[in-house]
């Protein structure tokens, strides 16, 4: 079995894709950053969790700390329980105000922590107890609208 | 006459499901018999010069172009959003996941698909596969099989320098040209997209649509009847009946893979 020109032209053909994949698994995908490494798992129940899917980013300070691992609602408490892995570099106090924001105003769904002052630290498997909702624009638009309709008969007619 | 019509329909529906029950039994005996195209894997390697090398231009070029619309038309809606920076995110996904392994499927059917089929119809014709039978060579093992496995091995590679090309052709239009910021359009879509759900769902979709296509160029040559037509109708199957199956084989990947959850 000799080599041929054909191997050459073969071999830069599956080098050329092989590089093609790798392009899109690191450039285009996150790959490289996807893998926040070592983590541990915290959990936060939450009253309505809006738009929020698994694999959503927990932030804090804007920096991406973790992601949204499991969505589940509990019989219960008639609560949402959202698991999440945290970056095992960072650990973050037992007061840690657990938030639902949204990116922009059409942005998609987060996580946002908001650090206490607390000196103990949540541990691994702890659940955070200061949370809160995401915000339901109709909820927030009806309140508007009745706090216009109190105030109204107030205006003095003319 | 209707009776006729009838006939004539019943008579396609049967030749239908024999062709299908053929084209399975097809299949399983190139697996058994696919020994020979990985021990003399040269055999393999020229299938993959003439299928996948040989569709290298067609694939790069079509992929640019793809991008360079991709890219403008994205441009065009998203700004009115004022989210123009959004772009690397909406071409990347759509090559990555749909446009790439689809594009590039029924590129490969007709570029690289009906030479399989005219191959081996011709060989059929020229009673060539019945002469490896006389001398006791197998014309599947010695003939189907490397050309099937080449073209399965061809095409997810093909795929992605598809979307690569398309990614490239987008950020070209989009951040040469147009003028969006380099840094929000590559890590926008460094953000969004992820390796496990999107790539790698892409790639799977590219390498079932390789079998598929490979699979209905081989039976295609080899089922066609021994006449210049016959080859020549052969060919047409191949190039309509891949693009057929990989669209619906799309459909039905795609409800499995993306749910909508992410």
């Amino acid at each position: 079995m000799n080599r041929t020109v054909l191997d050459l032209w073969v071999g830069v053909f599956v080098a050329v894709g092989v590089a093609a994949v790798l392009f899109l698994a690191l450039k285009v995908g996150n790959l490289a950053s996807a893998n926040i490494g070592e983590t541990y798992r915290l959990q936060a129940n939450f009253d309505n969790i809006g738009g929020l899917k698994p694999r959503a980013p927990v932030k804090s300070s804007g920096v991406v700390v973790g992601r949204v691992t499991e969505i589940t609602f509990d019989p219960n408490l008639y609560v949402a329980v959202v698991k999440m892995d945290v970056d095992k570099r960072y650990s973050f106090p037992r007061d840690t105000f657990a938030t639902i924001l949204t990116s922009g105003l059409l942005g998609e769904q987060y996580i946002g922590f908001e650090v206490g002052g607390d000196t103990e630290m949540l541990q691994a498997g702890a659940t955070i107890t200061k949370t809160q909702s995401a915000v339901v624009l109709e909820k927030l638009i009806s309140q508007f609208m009745f706090n216009k309709a109190a105030e109204s008969p107030t205006a003095p007619e003319q | 006459m209707i009776a006729r019509v009838f006939r004539a329909m019943g008579a396609r529906t049967v030749d239908g499901i024999w062709r299908l029950g053929f084209a399975t039994r097809f299949f399983f005996a190139i697996l058994l018999r696919s020994g020979t195209s990985f021990a003399r894997f040269q055999l393999t390697i020229r299938e993959v010069f003439s299928t996948g090398v040989l569709s290298l231009i067609i694939i790069l070029v079509s992929g640019f172009f793809v991008g360079l619309v991709l890219g403008l038309q994205g441009y065009e809606t998203l700004q009115r959003y004022g989210s123009s920076e959004a772009l690397g995110i909406l071409v990347a996904l759509s090559l990555v996941r749909e446009l790439g392994p689809v594009v590039a499927g029924l590129l490969f059917a007709s570029r690289a698909g009906s030479a399989l089929t005219a191959e081996i119809g011709l060989m059929k014709t020229t009673e060539q596969l019945k002469a490896m039978d006389m001398m006791a060579v197998d014309p599947i093992a010695r003939v189907v099989a490397p050309r099937f496995w080449g073209g399965v091995i061809s095409m997810p590679l093909l795929a992605a320098l598809f979307s690569t090309m398309g990614v490239f052709g987008a950020w070209f239009i989009g951040v040469v040209f147009i003028g969006v910021d380099d840094g929000a359009f590559w890590s926008q879509m460094q953000a969004s997209v992820d390796f496990r759900y999107d790539i790698v769902n892409g790639v799977i979709k590219s390498v079932v649509f390789g079998f598929a296509v490979a699979l209905i160029a081989v039976f295609e040559g080899y089922d066609s009847a021994p006449t210049a037509e016959g080859v020549s109708r052969a060919i047409t199957r191949t190039v309509v009946n891949s693009a057929l199956a990989i669209l619906a084989l799309d459909f039905v990947l795609t409800s499995f893979m993306f749910r909508g959850n992410g």
